[in-house]
C-alpha cells in the first residue's frame, strides 16, 4: 500500500511529466490559452493514460519481453520481441484512443462533446507514449502499480496545464515586451513553474 | 507538374526548403512543434547532437517514404500509415544507436522512442510530404530536422558550458583559468527548468531581430 502511495505522489509531483521530462509540451503550449479547454484536455489525458499504461504493461509482460511468449508452449521460451516495442505500443495507443472515443460517444454524449476534439489528438501526445516507455524502463511489478503510475502522471499533467492556462489568462492584462509575448513568456513561465516543482524533489513516503 | 521535373536537383526553391527551417520557419521557435522530446536531452552536447542527427534522419526518410507512397495511401487511414512508417524508421535508428553508441543510447533512454510522437515529423508529413514530390519532401524533412537540431545544440552548448564548465567533456573553463577568478559552475543550468528558460530567451532574441514574427 505504501509503495503504491509512493508511486502515486512521485508521479504527480516529483516526476511530473511536464516539469521534469517536458512530455506533452506541444499540446501543453497549444491548448493552454483558456482554463476550460485546458481542463478538458487534461481530463482526456488522464482517461487515456489510465487505460493505456496498464494495457501496455500486459502487452509487455505477455508478448514482448524475452521469454514472455512461454504461455504458447516451450518452444517459444527464447523468443524476444522487444525490438518491436515502439511499434506495438503506438499501435495500441492509437487503437485505444479510437476505442475510448467511441465508447465515450456512445455512453456519455455530454462528456464526448466537451472532450470531443481532444481525444483523437491524444494519440500523438508524447506524454502518453512517454508514460508507457517509462513504465517499461522502470519495471513496475504488477498491473496495479502501472495503473497507479498512469493515473498519477495524468493528474500531474492536468495540474501543469491548468496552472499555466490560469497564468496565461491573467497575463493578457500585463505589459510583456513585444518580442517575448505569447510563446517566449510561456516558456519562461514554465521554467519558473518547474523550479517551484523542484521543491518536491527527493520526497518519498 | 511536368516542368517541375526538369528542375535542377538543387534549385533555388529546393535550397529554400533546406534553409527556411533554420531561420524564419524554425520548427521549435516559430512552428512550436517537437518540443516534447527536445529539451530533456540537452544537458550535454554529445547526446544532443546524436538526438539531432537521429531526428534529421527520421524526418528526412519518413518524408521521402510517405511522399513516394502518397498516391496510394487512402485518406482515411493516413495517420496510422504515417505512424507505422515513422515507427519503422525510429526502430532502425534505435537499433543502430544501441549497436554503435551504447552509452549515448542509455543516456537518451526513452527519448529515442519518443521521436515517434515528435510533432515535427507528423506535422511535416501532413503539411508537406502528402502534397509534394519525394525529392523536395526529403529536403524539407532534412531542413526541418536540422532546424530542430540547431536549437537543441544551442541549448546544449549553453547548458554544458555554464553547468559543467565543459564542451564535449573537455574542461574548457578550467583550461582558460576562469575558475581562478572566483567563478563557479552554475548548478541550475543542468536542471530541467533552465532548458525552458534558454529556449524562451532564444525566442526573444529571434523575435526582436525579426519583427514580422511577433504575435505568431
Amino acid at each position: 500500500m505504501e509503495n503504491l502511495l509512493n508511486i502515486f505522489v512521485k508521479s504527480i509531483f516529483v516526476e511530473n511529466m511536464i516539469f521534469a521530462f517536458f512530455l506533452g509540451m506541444c499540446s501543453y503550449l497549444a491548448v493552454s490559452k483558456s482554463v476550460k479547454t485546458a481542463m478538458g484536455l487534461g481530463i482526456a489525458v488522464i482517461f487515456v493514460l489510465v487505460i493505456t499504461v496498464p494495457l501496455n504493461f500486459l502487452v509487455e509482460k505477455y508478448l514482448l519481453k524475452k521469454g514472455a511468449l512461454i504461455w504458447l508452449g516451450e518452444s517459444f521460451a527464447d523468443v524476444d520481441l522487444s525490438f518491436l516495442t515502439f511499434m506495438i505500443f503506438i499501435a495500441f495507443i492509437a487503437a485505444m484512443t479510437q476505442l475510448v472515443e467511441m465508447v465515450v460517444e456512445k455512453f456519455s454524449p455530454a462528456l464526448y462533446n466537451s472532450l470531443g476534439i481532444f481525444l483523437p489528438l491524444i494519440a500523438v501526445n508524447c506524454a502518453i507514449l512517454g508514460a508507457s516507455l517509462f513504465m517499461q524502463e522502470r519495471e513496475y511489478e504488477n498491473v496495479l502499480e502501472a495503473g497507479i503510475f498512469g493515473l498519477g502522471s495524468g493528474i500531474g499533467w492536468l495540474l501543469a496545464i491548468v496552472g499555466i492556462a490560469a497564468i496565461r489568462e491573467k497575463l493578457k492584462y500585463s505589459n510583456v515586451p513585444d518580442p517575448l509575448k505569447g510563446l517566449g513568456i510561456t516558456f519562461i513561465l514554465t521554467g519558473l513553474m518547474a523550479i517551484a516543482f523542484m521543491g518536491f524533489m527527493g520526497i518519498s513516503l | 507538374m511536368s516542368n517541375q521535373e526538369k528542375e535542377p536537383v538543387f534549385s533555388a526553391k529546393n535550397l529554400k526548403l533546406l534553409s527556411e527551417p533554420l531561420g524564419r520557419n524554425n520548427p521549435i521557435t516559430v512552428q512550436v512543434l517537437g518540443i516534447c522530446s527536445a529539451l530533456a536531452v540537452t544537458v550535454k552536447l554529445k547526446p544532443a547532437i546524436v538526438m539531432a542527427l537521429s531526428v534529421m534522419i527520421v524526418t528526412g526518410f519518413s518524408n521521402l517514404v510517405i511522399a513516394s507512397l502518397r498516391k496510394f495511401i487512402p485518406d482515411r487511414i493516413r495517420i496510422i500509415v504515417q505512424l507505422v512508417v515513422i515507427a519503422t524508421m525510429v526502430i532502425l535508428v534505435d537499433q543502430f544507436l544501441k549497436a554503435y553508441v551504447f552509452d549515448v543510447s542509455k543516456q537518451l533512454s526513452v527519448f529515442v522512442g519518443l521521436i515517434i510522437t515528435n510533432c515535427i515529423i507528423m506535422g511535416r508529413l501532413e503539411a508537406f510530404a502528402m502534397a509534394n514530390k519525394p525529392w523536395p519532401s526529403f529536403l524539407d524533412g532534412i531542413g526541418n530536422g536540422a532546424g530542430y537540431g540547431m536549437i537543441l545544440v544551442i541549448v546544449a552548448f549553453f547548458r554544458e558550458l555554464l553547468g559543467s564548465g565543459t564542451l564535449f567533456g573537455y574542461p574548457v573553463l578550467e583550461k582558460l583559468g576562469i575558475y581562478k577568478t572566483g567563478y563557479e559552475n552554475n548548478g541550475m543550468a543542468i536542471l530541467p527548468p533552465m532548458a525552458l528558460i534558454i529556449v524562451g530567451l532564444i525566442i526573444w532574441v529571434q523575435r526582436s531581430r525579426d519583427k514580422s514574427l511577433i504575435g505568431k
